[in-house]
């Protein structure tokens, strides 16, 4: 991304540099391994990767069978039809990081407000959310597994409690630290319990929670690619993990690509959502000066 | 004349690290229907606490408060606080009608009213804005505006025009003070400028330095409607002159206590 631009041409050229730098570093690796300075055994070359990435899609290994779909709806075939995608590794991957992120994200939120607003649970729970915050969740896969057996739902819970944590602690601060004269006015103009709720602090610690939010989407990618890794037979980290054992460096390669656009496209989403969700945080000018009109001013 | 605000000795302490803290010992003001009084003291007097008191959100250790409704329906105070205290994350308009809302008042009703004070205070252009595109007199505006529209029939000032710089104080001082003569709803004004007392009050009550306490009082015997002109008369220096006499050396004993 570029920064911020004001000119016209300045903001052409910064344009210009963040595509074409990039550009000229693929062309720069590319050249590299085919004159042989770098092993393309190890580091293939763009083109290759660019090949294989088009070879996992066509074969139905990245997105699954994609072309048997409509036949199977017409034949009215739906648990054929999931089985195309539980087959595509980007679809496995992204339905165990949605339900795990919306599985724990929710109570995270609720469970935070809840230690925002009231300072007992807060001093109970405080101990034992840090303890087990700080705590690597890939690391208790093992245990999760234990519990939850080496199905979906490990997969989902691992990236479920991931999750939950980040948005919990991130709501709490965002809760607690409310400027309490916002607090003050709503009491001052008679709001009730749930007007306070969805008029003020809410919305007061949304820019908080979105950056919960955030960090455990994050979270939850860097998880579910671990999980895969170890226990799994479909799934991004299952693709670059199998790779990697047989030696297809370009498939393994193809896979962090997929990876790099899936984190740039959920950055980009919540981005989007919090434009949308928070419009009173859009960057913009100060009116200047006191702009208001006073020559408008009626007698009252 | 009838009695609005009767607070009766009122103390508050609030405990500390360092043991107890009494931010306000003994008050006790009377203020009439109508009447718009100052509170002037040096900072950490107390004054915010006890207009905190008034408006509920602060219960005091000892004495008692009470304020007389006029009309059981209505609202009978709000607090225009300063400009930082309206929700950024509210329109302009819906700032304004904001205690509206909380009331229940109908959306149509109250934006028409929440319209008409933007309109007063000259923010008509600025109603679909947000507050973090206004400049801080125009927030203010809408601290005030959203207290006016809600119409109580108490007015309770925190320093509102406390954090705005100089000139921009000036105008709206005068708007103000406009604003107030058209309605003459009773009000309290917290301030530790007393040119700003001598143009906005009837009456201004003084306090000592920390712990809090009333001092001695004046009344303001310029008639109304005041503008800004008031201020080069040689009598609103005399009295603001005789009012620095008094606060001077509650202002000099805070100092101390702080080096």
């Amino acid at each position: 991304m570029s920064g911020s631009c004001w000119r016209m041409a300045s903001c052409t050229r910064d344009r210009l540099i963040s595509v074409f730098f990039p550009l000229a570093l693929l062309a720069l690796w590319e050249m590299a391994v085919r004159l042989q300075w770098l092993d393309g055994r190890f580091f293939p070359a763009p083109t290759a990767v660019a090949a294989a990435l088009w070879e996992l899609t066509v074969k139905g290994e990245l997105l699954g069978k994609l072309w048997l779909l409509p036949g199977l709806v017409a034949a009215g075939d739906f648990s054929g039809a999931r089985k195309v995608f539980a087959e595509g590794h980007l679809w496995v991957s992204l339905f165990r990081i949605f339900s795990g992120f919306f599985v724990g994200a929710v109570p995270g939120i609720i469970l935070g407000v809840v230690m925002g607003m009231n300072r007992t649970i807060r001093v109970a729970l405080d101990p034992v959310v840090s303890a087990v915050y700080v705590l690597p969740k890939i690391a208790i896969l093992p245990l999760v597994m234990l519990v939850f057996g080496i199905g979906e739902v490990s997969k989902i819970v691992i990236v479920a409690i991931a999750s939950f944590f980040l948005v919990l602690i991130n709501t709490t601060v965002g809760v607690r630290d409310i400027e309490p004269i916002f607090i003050e006015a709503g009491r001052n103009y008679g709001a009730n319990r749930r007007q306070m709720f969805r008029h003020i602090i809410i919305p007061a610690a949304l820019p908080i929670i979105f950056s919960g939010l955030r960090l455990s989407l994050g979270t939850s990618l860097i998880v579910i690619i671990a999980a895969e890794f170890v226990a799994a037979n479909y799934g991004l980290g299952y693709l670059i993990w199998f790779s990697w054992q047989t030696l297809l460096t370009e498939n393994m390669f193809a896979g962090l690509v997929v990876i790099m656009i899936l984190g740039a496209l959920f950055t980009s989403g919540l981005q989007a959502l919090e434009r949308r969700l928070m419009p009173w945080q859009r960057e913009e000018m100060p009116a200047s000066a006191d702009g208001a009109d006073v020559g408008g001013t009626g007698k009252v | 004349m009838t009695v609005k605000i009767e607070a009766k000795d009122l103390t508050k302490v609030y405990p500390s690290r360092n043991g107890p803290i009494c931010a306000l010992r003994d008050f006790s003001l009377r203020v009439e229907e109508g009447e718009f009084v100052c509170i002037v003291g040096p900072s950490g007097c107390g004054k915010s606490t006890f207009l905190r008191i008034l408006g509920g959100l602060i219960t005091p250790s000892s004495g008692r408060v009470e304020l007389f409704p006029r009309d059981e329906k209505a609202p009978l105070q709000n607090i225009v606080f300063q400009e930082y205290a309206i929700f950024p994350w509210k329109t302009v308009l819906d700032n304004v009608a904001f205690g509206l809302e909380m009331r229940g008042v109908p959306r149509t009703k109250r934006r028409e009213t929440a319209r008409d004070w933007i309109r007063k205070v000259g923010l008509a252009k600025f109603a679909d804005a947000y507050p973090h595109q206004l400049s801080g007199g125009m927030k203010q505006r809408v601290s005030i505006a959203r207290a006016f529209a809600n119409d109580p029939e108490i007015l309770l000032m925190d320093e509102p025009l406390g954090a705005l710089d100089a000139q921009t104080r000036v105008i709206l001082q005068g708007e103000l003070v406009r604003l107030w003569e058209a309605s003459r709803k009773t009000v309290v004004y917290i301030t530790h400028s007393i040119e700003e007392s001598v143009l906005l009050g009837d009456r201004i009550v003084l306090m000592t330095a920390h712990p809090g306490t009333y001092k001695t009082e004046f009344s303001v015997p310029f008639a109304r409607p005041r503008s800004f002109e008031l201020t080069g008369a040689p009598e609103f220096a005399r009295l603001s002159y005789a009012i620095w006499q008094e606060l001077e050396v509650e202002v000099k004993r805070t100092m101390e206590k702080q080096l």
